[in-house]
């Protein structure tokens, strides 16, 4: 437990200074789902950083790409590519694009960063799954705010009529899109209930910054006999750098130089 | 009177057989399957037949999906509402990660017929082909849909191909060879060339007879492969013939015209006249009037042919 603990701080740290660096990108959407993130890659994933196209290995599919910092993050930690890389985002050339790039970096399974598409590629993975009678499971993390695209919901339609049980989808339910509120904005609630009569096998994480909850709610959703699963994680959107924490603000600027250095104090205490 | 067959008809058919040859080929439609033809393979291969319902945004998305773990999806649904509707996820979930999906779409064009404007895509070769990592085929009858889906099946990445509903002559025989970036030389000639796709094929070779009556020598292409294109051929006609004329049924704006005059204005730039449909939407009505209200006939051909070689 402490390691997965050390393993998000370490991955919030590296978030903060790669967004930092870059004077650009989506901290607080990235702070949001790091547990979720670490928890599949450094517990319940089989993924091999030796051989990043393993081709039983389980699928991860960032549907709300802007996150890209926590996922880029994730898979340096893991050791998909050295750490160093990470101070490259954003920049001219590099493989860490603003959004994930599946043909320049190791580990990513799809380009996403249009949103409502990764749901709907995972969608497509998971029944190649079924087709070849696979046992790995699709991966996908969802915004709240992403699920105003009518995309969303073609892709929920279909993932049930299906029975497509190895898809786990999360839902990081941070409350906050880059206008404002999601329930000013375009309230996408009841989300539980909309899941539901899609069709889905529903599971509700009250924190979606505690690993113990999370897992739980990964192990069940594993034994889903027909039915998709979605994981609906009550989460705070800049967790952890107190500034950012709820803040729409927050949701795709950069940090100067002091807010960086006030956050990696925050995130070192 | 030659065989007539739609290329909708042809691709249908053909499935079954590139199925049968690739176990890994899979099929998506959006409840047309009828309509596209695609319930052919369905009928045949059940099991690699997926209905994804009235959803194109979807169908483009779980192709690319379906093409992350090996298969090689052809996904169909008419010309208007994959190129159109699902534009944007055609973009960036298969051509920007240039995944291998195969993108078959019928009822392209106005001889969709009585459906109306609202179901006739006039600008899809457009936007297909303005995407990179995009490969448009076009084809001019039921011969070329086989070998260009041969030539789709071959490619790693993603293939549009542009297909009708109406019967269509056939033109070209088994011993067909279709290239991705060749035009097909259909008849020497030297005083314009006549370029070509689609069902307005039949019709350019129909103009050359014409012209001939009226002593002009007319080189007809057939460009099947609109991108890439065959940029040597067109060159080669600008200097040896000295005037072009372009016909699609297609919008003039961004289609094999516009594709055409690229390449001229790159190289040798000589009198161009496209025919099309004039940035204009289609309406309803019975296929061969439609094509001459839109002035897609070999009558408009032949004349924009005298109005290009005059302009020499």
């Amino acid at each position: 437990m402490a390691f997965l603990e050390e393993t998000v701080r370490g991955i919030r740290k590296d978030i903060v200074k790669m967004i930092g660096k870059a004077a650009s990108g989506h901290p607080g959407g990235s702070l949001s789902s790091a547990e979720i993130l670490t928890l599949l890659y450094f517990e319940q994933m089989n993924v091999d950083e030796k051989n990043p196209r393993k081709e039983d290995r389980d699928r991860f599919v960032l549907s709300k790409g802007h996150a890209a910092p926590v996922l880029y993050a994730t898979l340096a930690a893991k050791g998909f590519f050295p750490k160093a890389e990470l101070e490259n985002l954003r920049q001219l050339g590099s493989m860490l694009q603003g959004h994930p790039d599946m043909n320049k970096v190791p580990g990513v399974d799809m380009s996403t960063g249009s949103l409502g598409q990764g749901i709907s590629v995972a969608a497509g993975m998971a029944l190649a799954g079924k087709m070849d009678n696979k046992s790995h499971k699709i991966y996908a993390l969802l915004g709240d705010g992403e699920l105003q695209e009518g995309l969303v919901w073609e892709a929920a339609m279909a993932a049930s009529h299906y029975q497509l049980n190895n898809l786990i989808a999360f839902v990081d339910n941070n409350n906050l899109q880059i206008d404002g509120a999601i329930c000013e904005v375009m309230s996408p609630f009841p989300i539980d209930a909309k899941f539901e009569a899609f069709g889905w096998n529903v599971i509700t994480v009250e924190d979606g910054h505690d690993f113990d909850e999370l897992r739980t709610a990964v192990e069940a959703a594993k034994k889903s006999e027909d039915k998709p699963t979605v994981i609906i994680c009550k989460t705070v959107k800049g967790k952890c750098v107190s500034f950012m924490e709820n803040n729409a603000g927050w949701h795709g600027k950069g940090p100067n130089a002091e807010e960086v250095k006030q956050a990696l104090a925050e995130l070192e205490a | 009177m030659a065989e007539k067959k739609s290329t909708r008809q042809a691709y249908g058919e053909y499935l079954v057989k590139l199925g049968e040859k690739n176990q890994n080929l899979v099929v998506l439609d959006a409840d047309l399957s009828g309509a596209t033809k695609t319930n052919i393979f369905k009928n045949a291969c059940p099991e690699r037949h997926f209905n994804v319902g009235i959803a194109e945004a979807n169908l483009m998305g779980m192709a690319a999906g379906l093409a992350t773990a090996g298969k090689v999806p052809f996904a169909s649904t008419f010309a208007i509402f994959g190129a159109g509707r699902a534009y944007e996820i055609i973009r960036n979930s298969i051509c920007y990660p240039k995944l291998n999906v195969k993108i078959a779409l019928t009822h392209s064009g106005i001889s969709v017929g009585e459906d109306g404007g609202s179901h006739q895509s006039i600008e899809d070769i457009a936007l297909m082909r303005v995407i990179p990592n995009m490969t448009v085929l076009s084809p001019a009858d039921a011969i070329e849909t086989e070998k260009m889906m041969d030539v789709a099946m071959a490619i790693d990445g993603p293939v549009y191909i542009r297909l009708g509903r109406s019967d269509v002559p056939v033109l070209f025989d088994e011993d067909y060879q279709f290239e991705v970036g060749k035009a097909g030389l259909l008849k020497s000639g030297d005083d314009v060339t006549l370029i070509a796709t689609g069902l307005m094929v039949g019709p350019a070779l129909e103009a050359a007879e014409l012209l001939k009556a009226d002593g002009i020598s007319a080189r007809v292409l057939n460009m099947g492969s609109i991108k890439p294109i065959d940029t040597n051929a067109i060159t080669e006609a600008a200097i040896n013939t000295g005037a072009i004329v372009t016909a699609e049924e297609h919008s003039i704006i961004g289609g094999l015209g516009s594709a055409v005059a690229e390449v001229l204005c790159d190289g040798v730039p000589v009198p161009l006249e496209r025919v099309g449909v004039k940035d204009l939407f289609g309406q309803s009505g019975k296929v061969a009037p439609l094509m001459e209200k839109y002035g897609l006939t070999a009558n408009d051909i032949v004349t924009a042919a005298k109005k290009a070689i005059a302009r020499k």
